[in-house]
């Protein structure tokens, strides 16, 4: 890198289109921004920051559909971290990124590092990073043993970093299918808590003030990570050497202390504070600059390096973990070093606002950066996508009608499947009580924790329906939603917002922007409908492997607020002889479901249309129910539909349930969106069906520790302890296997 | 009586037992920075769990070097009453206040639930609250928490009454089934478990709040 | 046979958390101002026959010992015996 290209040998070798950058946007940057070429430098900071992962340049047209305004909403996408009133001047502070293509080429760092990231994040807004929930999306690892590799180093990845930290996991979800293979998905979200009033962005502005440089030394490490995340995933990659980062969870710590010492006690000094997450400090820096609206003169001598030799674009580019940047106001540097000083954090002034909106690079002497800020920033060409709808989605098989010959046997079955067995082999290396203020730990709908000093507790959980998405990307989108919805309800409190990861294939292919733009337009119906608005994001393109992309797979963080945590609905029933209720309909349509899946080897079909307005309503009802202390205990129907629901309920209790289900069996495992089983109290239950008129009487608990379920067409009667046996042991024993 | 939590950097539990003695004892406590020098006007020490320094070479290996570690080495000394829980128990174990030492649980996995522990020894300051084999529920969460001492140790350990708790499910592959031990003279007891994290039902557990209340009126009876 | 000792460690150019640690404490804590590095790693023995030791090796390593996305080897053949 010693002997850098010229401009005019830039333009004549192109070497920008390995970084992603096309020649139509080389062309447009120079011609219609800068009216000259840029150099070597400029042209790799123009390849990072002009790549979709820092651009949203292909997904941006698609993200407008989001609601992104509420009543409560306190700061929307845009900044590190969506922000929502809770109120006594508290709010909850959210995000989700994803980590997918760090996670499937090293599963340990690509994890910690995912988790380290969005922490960053979040106590960059100026809030404490409170919990932390993880959306996983594993190969099949049932004939696969370096899946099954990457999931123990995965889990332990997020464990280690997590642990390390002292934040809680609370949750989230791990899915199996075929089609992540190549491409596992690591999504992590990461829930804070602050007062109001110390609200930061990430901002800089006013001419003469300082931008300071915290944490970690800038190596060469993670070099054009953003463009590698924005990149076809090939077996090439393999080899790839540079791109993956180890993360340094200490520091982090340290990090995290010393920011919110400096935010909370000092907010006077600084104008904002940034993580430097993907394309390091070329992305940090030039985001603040324009989103103060101003500009940037930095010393590249001055930035703390690990490795000496480091050439202007390797330090701008850089990812290497752990690091921020801070404006700080003049006069005050000083101020702010000794607190980093304190925590044994490098700190180090490396430039200031200058009265041009010019993003200026000084390195050894010499100016190697001169240029508009926004060319960086807000002057990426958009880049709406073909579309064209999937070969797939215009002639849908037909129905499919499951025939359940012995529904035991498929209960059984279904409950040894991964994607609903017991994930304790993953939770039980998260710490998920740290700090104390877990109400309920992973394993249920929702994560659920108290505000420490009041009576409110916030509930969380990372929903994805992916095979629905792929069947029908616009209901699929809708039915994401609704699940995450549904689980948040369960717990007792009201949905607030939403944050979300959108994993798709290369947008590029004309079928795949299809599904992300008509998943969107899901996503964002249902947001409005439920009236939980997005608040912040990320979106994941090019997850595929040698060309066969993953099913479109949207991820839904979402977060609710409990007024009083004494009406936390627990999962489990709670008394013996209450009356079970079924709050919503089975449906005879399979498509998509994990029956189908476990009978036919795939899915296929049509979806039906959901009655959002209907179930939002049904929700708020059941709410009200929860709220006025009538609900005993509840359970949403997901994953292999009632049965499945059911069994969950019962694990780790003594209870059974007996109940009388109409419709043949079959629906027993159907997989109804929205929908509930609700245990209450034979005395309640009359001011429950009134609050609630759509619940319909099952039956209810027993001391038998069985399921009985009676059908129009059979009767299923399982011993509770040894489906119980078979849901435990599935994912250890697969874990083992050594086939 | 006063109570001092030590804040190593990377501790994490130091704001949960601050909190268990605070908010929900309503006793005297302090956080107290690794870097001071001095303990005088406490009576007791609390070494919380965590990561301190990462946990890098050896978990407690190098907040070993940290300036306060003197001051709590002076107050064992006196007799005044020291705890370390999960990090805390492994610094115990690295600066010589309590013997034998605690490697990676045979697992190889990190482990977070609710553990049943017995308790083996009711006549310590700690302990005096509870019955000789009660049973309580205690979460755990830790990496490197397999208790380790050659035959020797143990069977003096054994024979001193010097195992305070043990697992009723050995969750990390510690020898005897250790889970707490304390030091000849009893005012050291360093525990794998986090009993801070038990003193609110609302939270699944309040069986930690003896040993705090055991802590407190030995106190006050001395 | 022969045995081999295999040692994997972070490439230069990757971050070593641990050894930044360890280091700062053998500076400040025990006062060796001298030392100016740690490199924190892990070492494997493997007996294996000293036909194609090499080309063996070289595929347990990367294959499995080590992930060249960012860690790096070198080995030595510590004694050889029939």
């Amino acid at each position: 890198m010693k002997q850098a290209m010229t401009p005019e040998e830039i333009k004549e070798r192109k070497p920008y289109l390995d970084w992603s950058l096309s020649e139509k946007e080389y062309d447009y940057i120079s011609q219609k921004l800068l009216h000259r070429l840029p150099n070597y430098t400029e042209v790799g900071l123009f390849s990072a920051m002009w790549s979709e992962h820092c651009s949203y340049k292909k997904s941006k047209p698609v993200l407008r559909l989001f609601p992104t305004k509420g009543e409560r909403v306190i700061q929307g996408p845009g900044e590190g971290a969506g922000v929502v009133d809770i109120d006594d001047g508290q709010a909850v502070v959210f995000k989700a990124e994803s980590h997918n293509h760090p996670t499937t080429v090293e599963p340990y760092q690509g994890a910690a590092t995912g988790v380290g990231g969005i922490l960053r994040d979040v106590f960059s807004m100026g809030a404490r990073p409170v919990a932390i929930l993880d959306s996983e999306h594993f190969g099949e690892i049932k004939a696969d043993p370096v899946m099954r590799y990457k999931l123990a180093e995965t889990v332990k990845g997020v464990g280690d970093y997590g642990n390390c930290m002292g934040i809680p996991n609370l949750g989230g979800e791990t899915f199996f299918d075929a089609c992540y293979q190549g491409n596992i998905l690591l999504n992590a979200m990461c829930v804070g808590l602050m007062e109001t009033k110390y609200l930061e962005q990430g901002n800089a502005s006013g001419v003469g003030n300082s931008v300071m440089y915290v944490g970690a030394d800038t190596g060469r490490d993670g070099i054009h990570g953003a463009t590698f995340a924005s990149a076809d995933f090939s077996k090439e990659h393999e080899t790839q050497r540079s791109a993956v980062q180890v993360g340094d969870p200490f520091m982090e710590k340290l990090l995290l202390e010393a920011c919110l010492e400096l935010i909370q006690n000092h907010r006077e000094w600084i104008v904002g504070i940034q993580d430097m997450g993907a394309a390091g400090l070329v992305s940090s820096t030039a985001e603040m600059a324009t989103e103060g609206g101003a500009g940037m003169e930095l010393n590249l001598d001055l930035v703390p390096q690990r490795e000496g030799g480091m050439s202007a674009y390797e330090i701008m580019l850089s990812e290497s973990q752990e690091r921020m940047v801070i404006c700080v106001k003049a006069g005050h540097e000083a101020d702010v070093k000794e607190i980093f000083d304190r925590y044994q954090l490098h700190c180090a002034v490396i430039g200031k606002i200058i009265d041009q909106p010019r993003y200026i690079l000084h390195h050894d002497g010499q100016v190697v950066c001169d240029l508009p800020v926004t060319s960086l920033t807000s002057d990426v060409l958009e880049q709406p996508g073909e579309e064209k709808k999937p070969a797939r989605l215009n002639q849908p098989a037909a129905k499919w009608e499951p025939v359940v010959k012995d529904a035991g046997a498929i209960l059984r079955q279904l409950l040894a499947q991964p994607t609903l067995a017991d994930k304790t082999y993953i939770t039980r290396q998260y710490d998920s009580q740290v700090r104390t203020n877990t109400l309920v730990k992973p394993g249920s709908d929702s994560g659920v924790l108290r505000v420490r000093g009041s009576h409110k507790a916030i509930a969380m959980c990372a929903d994805t329906a992916s095979r629905y998405v792929y069947l029908d990307p616009e209901i699929g989108g809708q039915r994401s939603v609704v699940e995450a919805a549904a689980n948040i309800v369960a717990s007792g409190a009201t949905p607030l917002a939403i944050t979300d990861c959108l994993n798709y294939g290369d947008p590029n292919d004309p079928e795949i922007y299809w599904e992300l733009h008509h998943s969107v337009m899901g996503i964002a119906k249902a947001c409005e409908v439920l009236a939980t608005p997005v608040v912040s994001g990320n979106v994941s393109l090019y997850n595929e492997n040698d060309g066969q992309a993953i099913y479109p797979s949207p991820m839904i963080g979402m977060v609710g607020l409990i007024k009083n945590y004494d009406h936390t609905i627990p999962m489990k029933p709670q008394n013996l002889g209450d009356y079970v209720y079924l709050v919503g309909d089975l449906t005879d349509n399979f498509a998509g479901s994990e029956l189908q899946k476990l009978l036919t080897g795939k899915i296929s079909g049509a979806l039906d249309q959901l009655d959002l307005a209907k179930l939002h309503r049904t929700m708020e009802q059941l709410l009200k129910a929860e709220q006025t202390g009538l609900v005993a205990s509840c359970h949403d129907l997901s994953e292999g539909g009632l049965a499945t629901a059911a069994s969950e309920m019962l694990f780790g209790t003594g209870f059974g349930l007996k109940l009388q289900v109409p419709g043949p069996i079959s629906q027993l495992f159907s997989e109804p969106a929205g929908s509930f089983l609700v245990t209450v109290a034979k005395e309640k239950a009359a001011s429950f069906t009134k609050q609630v008129p759509q619940a319909r009487l099952l039956g209810e608990v027993t001391n038998s520790h069985r399921l009985e379920i009676t059908t129009d067409d059979q009767v299923l009667n399982q011993n509770m302890n040894d489906l119980e046996k078979i849901w435990k042991e599935a994912i250890p024993c697969l874990m083992k296997s050594k086939a | 009586m006063k109570f001092a939590v030590i804040v190593f950097p990377g501790s994490n539990c130091d704001i949960d037992m601050y909190e268990a003695l605070h908010t929900v004892l309503g006793v005297e406590v302090d956080y107290v920075s690794y870097r001071a020098e001095s303990l005088a006007g406490y009576d007791a020490v609390m070494l919380p769990g965590g990561f301190s320094y990462g946990d890098y070479l050896r978990a407690g290996a190098i907040a070993r070097f940290a300036p306060i570690i003197p001051a709590v080495k002076k107050m064992a000394a006196a007799g005044k009453l020291v705890l370390g829980v999960c990090n805390g128990f492994q610094i115990l174990t690295e600066i010589g206040l309590l013997p034998g030492a605690l490697k990676q649980n045979e697992s190889q996995q990190f482990v977070a639930e609710t553990s049943t522990l017995l308790v083996a020894n009711d006549q310590t300051p700690f302990t005096h609250k509870y019955q000789v084999n009660q049973r309580l529920a205690i979460p755990i969460a830790h990496g490197e928490g397999c208790y380790y001492a050659d035959q020797t140790l143990l069977d003096e350990l054994e024979r001193k009454q010097q195992i305070v708790f043990r697992y009723v499910n050995n969750p990390n592959g510690s020898v005897n089934d250790i889970a707490g031990i304390c030091n000849e003279e009893g005012n050291v007891l360093g525990m794998m478990p986090h009993p801070e994290r038990a003193v609110e039902a609302i939270l699944g557990s309040a069986d930690g709040l003896g040993l705090f209340q055991s802590m407190v009126e030995k106190q006050v009876q001395a | 046979m022969s045995r081999v000792r295999i040692y994997v460690t972070y490439k230069p150019s990757v971050f070593d958390p641990q050894g930044a640690t360890i280091l700062d404490t053998i500076q400040t804590a025990l006062g060796h101002q001298e030392v100016s590095q740690v490199t924190v790693g892990k070492f494997f023995d493997l007996t294996l026959p000293a036909a194609n030791l090499d080309a063996s090796v070289k595929e347990i390593a990367e294959k499995l010992l080590v992930n060249v996305n960012m860690e790096t080897y070198r080995y030595e053949v510590l004694e050889e015996a029939e």
